[in-house]
């Protein structure tokens, strides 16, 4: 079987998920990059071997593949001998794979948490309704396309690294209705990016604005900053940290809510967590339907408490 | 200013979703017009009131019980509204319901010229994203996507996406397919009058026979995929929920801790 992954890269680092997506892909076939942009560095074809990929292939595409129809042009170049494609499931992918799917007639499916092979077909498991319901698909057609939610594969590098090979391919982009008319990026945060955190701490109207103690115990455990959409209405913190269905979807082994009341908006891109902490002075806060661990209080006591006590343990 | 925008008739986020045969089970009384689709009612309405002229066609596609999406929308200010309703359109997948949809717009578009479709962001049932892409490719109209900011001059479209790393603008000439999303705007409230004369309101009623659309291209044999099991997830176990009197961080810190969380 043979299997594509496109790699997410930035500023030449290649993104975890990208690490998580091969080491799933190995369990497919035998995964090839594909990497869309300015070539790669050694350092990067180097561990793209390491976590099994056997060829990188680089489309040295510019600025205009940010569009859908011209990225899935250079995708489709670039595994045409693939019976499996496998993306992280980002809004960008998503609009690229349906693109790639209407050229190769590929069967699609996003936001799974795994695939595997059975009978010769791909199957993927995901989770559906907030996170409350399991669902199998099968994919019919004889071409597949997954998106995989970043942290529902445990990135582990292949028993035997390979050097892969770095071929180029050549791609005549399409002419395209649509114009990109400008590009204006968007720092990247400090530390982990939010949907491929560990963990997740995330502040909400209890906050008040005060963001300080939310960023210290993300500091601490070593996660990203999240918050509710309240939050960032109040412009309290930039959009790009919003949990919820229509922001990022995290899916952490850990995510802490301090003073997030779990609006169901709120709970759609978050429920499939590993564990849920919830910090709420509002005992019937809907947030502690889902929690594991609960605590009625104000943030404002318990984080510093918390902190405290960890920082202690880790002295030893 | 002529517009159809696209709704979808969901299950309510706060009532039970489940599967039923590998769909989403749908009832009449369980199910409204999906939530983001009203951001995108809301951007056809102000285009059309900024250009002084036009009209809203709210078109769904769905068993019987999805005449509630259109209606919600006449409900909100469209002027106009479709249902294709066929029992060949069960199972589709996006691409079959793009072709569908694709079809009605046609349909739409050759009585008079449309200058956009716009669509929700996504609807919360599914949550793919996948649908606008779809149909502007079905279309072979402009894509523009993921709208935050939605203008329209001189016989072009233009955008601005919010993604992780970048905040883009894109432009295209009409006629677009336009996806928007819940930050593009505020959506209105039904005001009491459009509430009753949406009740009378006729809708058009479309079979895929009236789309010439064939149903062997559509339906679930069509679909690229199969939804070969479904089931609901056990709730989480050996919940704990304290209240903080004096030592509620420190109970925290413990359960991390002996969980090797932290």
């Amino acid at each position: 079987m043979s299997v594509a992954v496109l790699i997410e890269h930035r500023e030449g680092h290649v993104s975890r998920p990208s690490l998580e997506a091969l080491t799933l892909a190995r369990t497919l076939g035998e995964p090839v990059a594909v990497w869309l942009g300015d070539a790669p560095t050694a350092d990067a074809v180097a561990q793209l071997g390491e976590y099994g990929a056997t060829e990188v292939r680089v489309a040295a595409v510019g600025a205009d593949a940010r569009l859908p129809a011209k990225a899935a042009a250079a995708v489709a170049a670039a595994t045409e001998d693939a019976t499996v494609v496998v993306v992280i499931s980002t809004f960008a992918n998503k609009e690229i794979v349906t693109r790639l799917a209407v050229l190769t007639g590929a069967g699609v499916v996003v936001d799974a948490a795994g695939a595997e092979l059975v009978e010769g077909k791909v199957e993927t498991t995901q989770t559906v309704f907030a996170a409350t319901w399991n669902v199998r698909t099968r994919i019919d057609a004889e071409r597949a396309i997954v998106g995989v939610r970043p942290n529902t594969t445990q990135a582990s590098p292949a028993a035997s690294p390979v050097e892969p090979n770095v071929v180029d391919i050549a791609v005549e982009l399409p002419e395209t209705r649509e114009t990109v008319v400008s590009v204006e990026p968007i720092p990247q945060a400090d530390g982990v990016a939010l949907d491929e955190a560990p963990v997740v701490v995330s502040g909400g109207r209890g906050t008040g604005g005060d963001y300080s103690l939310i960023q210290d115990f993300a500091e601490l455990l070593g996660g990203a900053v999240g918050a509710s959409r309240d939050a960032t209405d109040e412009g309290w913190i930039s959009h790009e940290h919003m949990v919820g269905q229509t922001g990022t979807t995290v899916t952490p082994a850990l995510y802490v809510a301090c003073g997030i009341s779990g609006a169901v908006h709120h709970r759609g891109g978050m429920q499939a967590s590993g564990t849920i902490v919830a910090i709420n002075m509002d005992p019937d806060a809907p947030i502690f339907e889902i929690s594991d661990f609960g605590v009625v209080g104000s943030l404002f006591d318990v984080i510093p408490q918390a902190i405290e006590r960890i920082a202690a343990h880790r002295a030893g | 200013m002529r517009i159809l925008v696209t709704v979808k008739h969901t299950p309510d986020l706060q009532s039970n979703r489940s599967f039923t045969e590998g769909t989403v089970t749908r009832t009449a009384e369980d199910g409204s017009m999906n939530e983001l689709d009203e951001n995108a009612v809301e951007a056809a309405l102000q285009l059309v009131e900024a250009a002084g002229e036009g009209e809203v066609y709210a078109l769904t596609v769905g068993g019987p019980d999805a005449v509630a999406a259109v209606r919600k929308a006449l409900q909100l200010g469209a002027h106009h509204a479709i249902h294709v309703s066929d029992a060949a359109i069960a199972g589709s997948d996006v691409f079959g319901t793009a072709k569908v949809i694709a079809a009605a717009v046609r349909k739409v578009h050759d009585e008079a010229p449309l200058d956009l479709v716009i669509t929700g962001m996504a609807a919360l049932d599914g949550l793919t994203s996948m649908l606008p892409t779809a149909l502007a490719a079905e279309l072979d109209w402009s894509q523009l996507t993921l709208a935050s900011g939605l203008t329209v001059a001189d016989g072009e479209a233009t955008i601005v996406r919010h993604l992780p790393d970048a905040r883009e603008t894109v432009s295209a000439p009409l006629p677009a397919v336009v996806s928007v999303t819940d930050e593009a705007n505020k959506p209105r409230y039904p005001n009491f009058k459009l509430i009753m004369a949406a009740r009378k309101a006729e809708v058009a009623t479309w079979s895929l026979a009236d789309l010439g659309v064939d149903a062997s291209a559509v339906g679930a044999g069509a679909a690229r995929t199969t939804v070969v099991d479904a089931s609901e997830r056990p709730p989480r176990e050996n919940r704990v929920k304290i209240t903080d009197t004096g030592e509620g961080g420190n109970a925290l810190a413990d359960f991390l801790i002996e969980k090797g969380l932290a």
